[in-house]
């Protein structure tokens, strides 16, 4: 099987491959899962805003204004395309991060009476695999409003374990926040199995698709979602600009995480009501020129086809995963093969720590990433102190795999492991 | 490669077989030190007697470098008094921050020199540090506790 991307041709876009490592060696990026690499193409969108159209948006009525506003809708109108939502529902935040918080504070906000309203009694569930940005928001919901955290454990396969899910997902369920694909284990979770179990109950589900929305085609109608969050810098987009969907209905009824300017309808000294959502969402001058950038992201990789994305994807995920699983001393933590299995692999080697590993790694220009990978609670579960994981993205080749192996090999002897 | 230069063969030697690895049933303060970034941990008893740092031990996971600097801290520093072990933590914080450019004076630091080439690399030398900063805590933690 070959790849349906050119990835030489490709790779000419993003001029940080140009650049000498240590030792003049060649950038193999291996950390696309912490961030994407930005093709020109961004970059230019961003520079040709603030040359041509910057201007604070929603204020003034001034020729900039008015094109400052247009690159901003329509930066909207891509983004919302690109996961089958309505822009009326797409709110640009600051991150991933951010999303997930405005979603646990807009709720943490609401009043008794409102469906969003959490007590003593509630519960919202997550699960072992979580990134802390889709772990804590919610714990600390909970220990607010006296609810119940509870969560799907995984199994030794590194997926998640559905067998409980009746009660786990039960009538005092009113949130479930789950991620697409974890940033460790690679493992793309069934969304449908989790949102028919949450629709049966009434409860809410938020896809944390920080993972999955930058690698494969994502509808958040079909996927039958009440919510979502990705970040644009893990897809080709600029760091700073991040995308909570919500449903119409839902964002409606919500109340507002930050206030300020551009957020409101009408304001005294005393009181003040919310303009419609995005806008309730949307407190202060936003991240303009970055939401105009991954606008530019989200058409590049549109341009390739999101298909043609996952395709190279899983060519790579199982050309390394046959690799790797195959190396003497060394251990993929998570699913052994590419089966619902997203571009993520991590791995240990015996007698090498992780931070070692990626050190040595570093000597040849690879760039992984080690340590808990923001899942410390994961971590425990499946007694590691840490991984090394190399995450692969449209820029990658089975060279640069051949590369991982090559050095992982050299690591081991310097080390004297194996 | 490069890494000859970062692993040295005395830190590979005190990683392989690190000193004072195993917690001592007294003491007179313990430390626990996480550095948050990787999730590495330590555990550390110190003794004071008379002035003296008689006893460090500990326990932990960790890369090569936090285990191997620790490793050699825990040698260095069993002996010293408190003034002194300070004064040789603060040469070796010096070093750490030194940017590739210090190679450490080998008369106060001993095998810790080895440790230089780790100021070149910003993300490792919090893994240097984490023994030696658990070290100062326990130091003055044993000094407060033998001043009430
Ligand atoms: C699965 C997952 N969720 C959430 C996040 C948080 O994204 P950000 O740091 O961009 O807000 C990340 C990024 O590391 C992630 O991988």
């Amino acid at each position: 099987m070959t790849s349906p991307i050119d990835v030489a041709a490709l790779k000419r876009d993003f001029a940080i491959f140009d650049k000498k490592m240590r030792g003049g060696k060649q950038l193999v990026y291996l950390d696309s899962g912490a961030t994407s690499q930005k093709p020109r193409q961004v970059l230019d969108a961003e520079r040709f805003f603030y040359e041509n159209n910057n201007a604070a948006v929603h204020r003034g009525a001034h020729l900039l204004a008015e094109e400052a506003n247009e690159a901003y809708e329509g930066a909207r109108q891509i983004v919302a395309d690109f996961i089958g939502a309505g822009a009326d529902e797409t709110i640009f935040t600051k991150s991933a991060t951010e999303s997930l918080n405005l979603i646990a504070y807009s709720f943490g906000n609401s009043k008794p009476g409102s469906k969003f309203h959490l007590k003593a009694g509630d519960r919202i569930v997550v699960s072992e695999m979580e990134h802390h940005a889709n772990l804590i928001p919610w714990q600390q919901l909970a220990k607010r409003t006296g609810a119940e955290l509870v969560w799907f454990e995984i199994t030794e396969e590194g997926r998640l374990d559905l067998s409980k899910i009746a009660d786990v997902i039960n009538k005092k369920t009113k949130i479930v926040a789950i991620t697409h694909q974890s940033n460790v284990l690679g493992t793309i979770n069934p969304i449908q199995e989790i949102t028919q179990a949450a629709k049966k109950v009434g409860a809410v589900v938020v896809l944390d698709a920080c993972q999955s929305a930058p690698h494969f085609q994502i509808d958040v109608k079909e996927l039958g979602i009440d919510f979502l969050a990705f970040s644009g810098h893990k897809a080709l987009g600029p760091t700073g600009v991040g995308i909570c969907w919500g449903k119409g209905e839902h964002l409606s009824e919500m109340e507002p995480f930050l206030t300020g300017g551009s957020m409101i309808e009408t304001v005294t000294m005393t009181d003040a009501t919310w303009a419609p959502a995005p806008r309730k969402f949307e407190a202060g001058v936003p991240n303009m020129a970055q939401a105009v950038g991954l606008a530019a992201a989200l058409n590049y990789l549109s341009k390739i086809g999101m298909d043609r994305v996952a395709e190279h994807d899983a060519l790579l995920t199982e050309y390394a995963l046959s690799k790797l699983v195959a190396l003497p001393g060394v251990s993929v933590i998570g699913p052994q093969n590419g089966l619902d299995r997203g571009a993520v692999v991590s791995f240990t080697i015996d007698g090498i720590h992780p931070h070692d590993v990626g050190q040595a790694l570093d000597g040849n220009g690879i760039a992984v990433r080690t340590g808990h990978h923001c899942a410390w609670p994961l971590m425990r579960k499946l007694n590691l102190v840490g991984t090394t994981r190399a995450s692969f993205y449209i820029y990658n080749d089975l060279q640069d795999i051949d590369i991982l192996v090559q050095s992982i090999g050299e690591a081991q002897k310097f080390f004297g492991v194996l | 490669m490069e890494l000859e230069s970062l692993y040295q063969e005395v830190i590979l030697d005190h990683y392989k077989h690190p000193a004072n690895k195993k917690l001592s049933p007294d003491y007179t303060a313990q430390v626990h030190h996480v550095n948050t970034s990787c999730g590495d941990e330590i555990t550390l008893n110190l003794s004071l007697k008379d002035g003296l740092i008689s006893q460090v031990s500990w326990e932990g996971v960790g890369c090569s470098i936090s285990q191997a600097s620790t490793s050699i801290m825990t040698d260095l520093m069993i002996g010293k008094n408190t003034e002194s072990a300070l004064s040789v933590l603060g040469e070796f914080t010096s070093l750490m921050q030194s940017k590739g450019l210090a190679k450490g004076d080998e008369l106060v630091l001993e095998d810790a020199v080895a440790l230089a080439g780790v100021s070149k690399f910003p993300a490792r030398i919090k893994c240097a540090l984490l023994g030696w900063m658990a070290f100062k805590d326990a130091i003055s933690q044993s000094v407060t506790q033998q001043e009430k």
